[in-house]
């Protein structure tokens, strides 16, 4: 058995619709924050493995996956710092509850 | 042809990939789904071992699951009570989510299996010696980054500044 690029490829496919699914249906901002980050990782996985595969000289996908890597910890501790405010406001974390912007 | 090994790994990485990145959106409690999401971060480390780019499967570790997650865990802890769970799912949220993840889980599967089935099976690559990636990081040339690596450090600063106001109590 070879192990192709498609089977890295489908698994990370899967990540990404798990994530989809769950900032659907998730209401916490929180469990939303974390699909998002699942998704986001689904991606840096694809970057890797189509550098690996088709361009193993090149570091180019790496880099991205890097940048990325440091960029959605950026946005994730910004978007908790607002998470937190506004429980502090509201004493919720639902988004169904959130729907004035200025309180 | 792959080792007997090599392939064994393979197959308990990714079904441990897909089975925590279920379970961390389909779980009721919330901390759950934090623990399930930094298996699932494990998992992608270990696929960026197997592909021989050690340098970014320690980032992966030493950032997403030392630092992300706890950010997670903490403010998880401060917004909800240990042991709530979320309520349950209505059936036309969870119908939506569902036909949402499964039509692209057709599509792009399909796009997939139909484009990329023949690449080519992994060529021979040495893993990146650190003395590379350091001048890549660091120059100015064709194909290096420092720019955006300054670009990143600007952005983190902000990100600091940017916590710290929001998060302060007024």
């Amino acid at each position: 058995m070879e192990i192709t690029a498609i089977y890295y490829l489908i698994p990370s496919l899967i990540m990404f619709c798990c994530g989809v699914y769950g900032f659907i249906t998730r209401k916490n901002m929180i469990a939303m924050l974390i699909s998002l980050e699942l998704m986001l990782n689904a991606v840096d996985v694809n970057f890797v493995v189509f550098n690996r595969f088709l361009f193993p000289g090149q570091m180019e996908g790496m880099f991205f996956t890097l940048f990325a890597i440091a960029i959605a910890a950026a946005e994730t501790a910004l978007a908790i710092a607002i998470i937190i405010n506004i429980f502090r406001a509201t004493k919720n974390v639902d988004v169904r509850g959130l729907n004035e912007m200025k309180f | 042809m792959e080792s007997v090994g090599s392939i064994i790994t393979y197959v308990i990485v990714v079904l441990a990939m897909i089975l925590f990145s279920v379970l961390a959106v389909t779980t009721r409690k919330i901390l759950r789904a934090a623990t399930y999401l930094l298996f699932t971060l494990f998992a992608a480390a270990a696929i960026y071992f197997m592909l021989d780019y050690e340098f970014l499967g320690a980032v992966q570790i030493a950032v997403y699951a030392g630092g992300i997650v706890v950010l997670f865990v903490f403010s998880i802890l401060l917004t909800s009570k240990p042991g709530d769970n979320s309520e349950k799912l209505t059936s036309k949220s969870r119908a939506l989510g569902l036909v949402a993840s499964v039509a692209m889980l057709g599509v792009a599967g399909w796009a997939l299996v139909a484009r990329c089935a023949n690449y080519a099976v992994r060529p021979a690559m040495e893993a990146p010696l650190m003395s590379d990636l350091g001048t890549t990081l660091m120059g100015t040339g064709d194909g290096q980054y420092l720019l955006p690596f300054e670009a990143v450090s600007v952005l983190l600063l902000a990100c600091i500044i940017g916590g710290v106001v929001i998060a302060r109590r007024r």
